[in-house]
């Protein structure tokens, strides 16, 4: 027996922060991080606040996080049969995976044949906005706090007012000749 | 409610179909009534955000079905809110378009001479400018420039932008906070208003019913303003004309809820949806490669790392709008930008070795967001779409509070689709990947479908009564006084962005609904200005007016 299983929440929080890391992966919390495989460097979807983003009414989708935990976890013992793998029971069996096998499974529960597939591209889509608009924050107090997803993209800050301008825009130069159907109107003929 | 209220012309939905028709028939002296399922913002209200709540949640919806996903406003002003305001007229060789029917789709009353004064009269109302090249955004111009390196022409497109007040903040799909946006709240519906047109936003239109008197019976729910899965209320209201413009991934669905109240629906309700052909590349552009080969340099030295700066399209490239090549091989393309979220789920890593749309390698794409550039495709798609029998209320179970449901429409590509974008998709690849300038790959189809933001022809005009639900003037086929006068009139793809033909072809039905409404006892009159009070466009349209007056 490993070390003791984790309770309800914990459980459910490790499975879907492991699904979040799948999806947007990110580096390692600290040396003993299980959920997050620390298979890309920065912050992942986890880091993002994935967790926060699915637990937030709004989504629709914070009353069906036990059944998504209980699913994925299903899918993940039922993998790691077929697959011969074997899985230490102190965390939750879709943690337990290696991150090449949780991105397999997630690449199957996600394909276009499987039955449950609207499911997952649903959770996979909040786990994708935690990381990519901080969904869950004010944008703009997301970027002043350093949010791991829009800090990556590189998304810029906004003025003192919490608006974006960009007074330069434009290399200010005709760039290619017009279509010579086009009508005075400036539309195609 | 036990009252029911009563109106002239009861109008459903406040887009440009529902805003152009609330105008002129309020201007005529009709007694108007606008039901909106949206909320009513103003520019104050367009947050720059993306917190669930702020306005892009609140006056957006995304619409999940069975390999087709429908983006749309969910607002007063409708599409007009959230919309890109890129507006080009349909080439003339859309209206001769067949389709999969074997016939001209269009009604033989309608061609794009015909349909030009229309057009004049919309340019004028909004306004609708054209834009130069110092309009040209960084994306734009990059677009343009690999258009010319790869022997191609690129236009600056016309748009419904206020020049002078537009900060290229890219916020257009949240609401226009410095009403640079011409949208329906500054010209049209503040006409209406003026004219003592009502609009009541949060109403949901469920279904119509008949009156005893040859009218209809309009009943609706009132939406909670926060979750919109809530209802808070419901009510009636009779009316003498309905004008349906809820969209077209609405309006069917209310025909069809309400069959069970006025009998059998035209055939083609609900069927020949067309999702405008549409289809996004998202290429990552090598910096180095734009500048060198490009020569392009921005003030600061970077050649782009640009893609956060604009306002929605601004180039397109029009070469492939050839009316001698067959019908599914015509498209334009145009540069574009979606913020994140959306804009960023469905890209995909040119040459994955692992999955494409999420997992390492996207992450490192993602790394270089900035130096995205995602090129817009519109094609003759084939009218694949169908929608199934209706959800309980609305258009869509709702799945979050706000923007997310899930739909009735199926939509197969078919071969003739499938093959409109897979040559779109190699003119694209020809044009970015040239001399290395770039990397590109298609969005995925495999999580939420295909997708449009310019839902069609669901309930369409035309001469064939197996294959249009309308007439000519967009009156509904055995069912005198319903009106459809948004984008599910018009009968099919049209190879561009389709607000302004959506617009022309509401303006063209307005002078047969005050036909029909003056034969119902209302006492309106046809000939209101622009919103402005301009007249040159209602001069433009003067020698159809007896045809479209017609009994």
């Amino acid at each position: 027996m490993g070390s003791p299983t984790p309770d309800g929440n914990e459980y459910r929080t490790m499975t879907l922060e492991a699904f979040a890391d799948t999806i947007v992966p990110g580096e390692k919390r600290s040396p003993d991080d299980r959920a997050v495989a620390g298979a890309s460097t920065g912050g992942g979807a986890v880091q993002a606040g994935a967790i926060e983003l699915l637990e937030t009414p709004a989504t629709g989708l914070s009353n069906s996080l036990d059944d998504y935990q209980q699913a994925l976890n299903r899918h993940a013992s039922a993998y790691a049969d077929e697959h011969g793998l074997p899985l230490d029971d102190s965390v939750p069996p879709f943690v337990a995976l290696p991150f090449a096998d949780r991105t397999s499974l997630v690449q199957a529960l996600t394909g276009t044949g499987h039955q449950e597939r609207e499911l997952w591209v649903l959770l996979a889509l909040f786990a994708n906005m935690a990381f990519d608009t901080a969904a869950h924050l004010h944008t703009a107090d997301a970027l002043a706090a350093g949010h791991p997803g829009l800090t990556t993209m590189g998304f810029m800050q906004p003025g003192d007012d919490g608006l974006w301008r960009f007074p330069e825009y434009s290399y200010g130069k005709q760039l290619a000749d017009p279509h010579p159907g086009t009508t005075s109107s400036g539309s195609p003929e | 409610m036990t009252n029911t209220e009563s109106t002239d012309v009861l109008i459903v939905g406040s887009g440009f179909g529902g805003a152009i028709a609330a105008y002129h028939l309020a201007a005529g002296g009709a007694r108007v009534t606008v039901l909106e399922r949206g909320p009513w913002l103003e520019a104050d209200d367009f947050d720059h955000d993306f917190l669930l709540g702020s306005s892009y949640t609140r006056i957006f919806d995304f619409v999940v079905g069975d390999g087709m996903s429908l983006l749309g406003g969910n607002c007063v002003g409708g599409g007009s809110v959230v919309y890109f305001a890129a507006m080009p007229r349909a080439p003339r060789f859309v209206f001769d378009r067949q389709g999969s029917i074997g016939r001209r789709m269009w009604p033989a009353a309608i061609d794009r001479d015909v349909l030009d004064p229309w057009y004049d009269r919309v340019v004028e109302a909004l306004p609708i400018t054209q834009q130069d090249w110092n309009d040209v955004t960084y994306a734009g111009g990059l677009f343009a420039a690999a258009c010319e390196h790869a022997g191609r022409t690129a236009n600056p497109v016309p748009a419904a932008i206020d020049r002078a007040k537009c900060t290229n903040c890219n916020w257009m799909m949240s609401g226009c906070r410095f009403d640079a946006k011409r949208s329906l709240l500054l010209n049209y519906l503040p006409a209406a208003l003026a004219h003592g047109a009502e609009i009541r936003p949060l109403h949901e239109v469920q279904h119509l019913a008949r009156t005893d008197d040859g009218g209809y019976r309009v009943h609706y729910n009132v939406i909670d303003d926060t979750d919109y899965r809530v209802h808070v209320g419901s009510g009636t209201i009779d009316a003498k004309i309905v004008v349906l413009a809820a969209g077209a991934g609405a309006t069917p669905v209310i025909l069809q809820r309400s069959e069970a109240t006025l009998g059998t629906m035209p055939h083609a309700v609900g069927r020949y949806f067309s999702g405008n052909g549409e289809r996004l590349n998202t290429a990552v552009v090598n910096e180095d490669r734009a500048r060198d080969l490009l020569g392009l340099k921005r003030a600061d030295g970077r050649a782009f790392r640009a893609n956060q700066i604009g306002k929605g399209p601004v180039v397109a490239s029009w070469d492939n709008l050839d009316g001698s090549l067959p019908e599914h091989s015509r498209f334009s393309l145009e540069q574009l930008y979606f913020p994140p979220g959306f804009g960023t789920i469905l890209a995909q890593v040119p040459d994955a070795t692992g999955p494409s749309w999420f997992g390492v390698e996207k992450k490192e794409l993602v790394r270089q967001w900035q130096s995205w550039l995602t090129v817009f495709t519109m094609v003759e798609d084939d009218n694949e779409g169908v929608f199934g029998p209706p959800p309980p209320t609305g258009n869509a179970a709702r799945i979050s509070q706000q923007m997310l449901g899930r739909g009735t429409i199926s939509y197969r590509p078919t071969a003739n689709t499938l093959r409109g974008w897979a040559e779109s998709d190699a003119v694209v690849k020809d044009i970015l990947e040239r001399d290395g300038l770039a990397r590109v790959m298609p969005w995925t189809n495999d999580l939420v479908g295909a997708y449009t933001v310019h839902p069609l022809a669901s309930c369409r005009i035309g001469d064939d009564p197996q294959t249009s639900a309308l007439d000519d003037r967009q009156e509904l086929r055995n069912h005198p006084g319903i009106f459809v006068t948004d984008g599910s009139a018009v009968p099919g793809a049209l190879t561009v962005n389709p607000a302004l033909t959506i617009s022309a072809l509401a303006e063209r039905a307005i002078p047969g609904i005050v036909r029909a409404a003056q034969e119902r006892g209302v006492d309106v009159r046809y000939g209101a200005p622009s919103p402005d009070g301009g007249t040159s466009g209602r001069r433009g349209v003067q020698a159809q007016l007896p045809g479209l007056m017609r009994r």
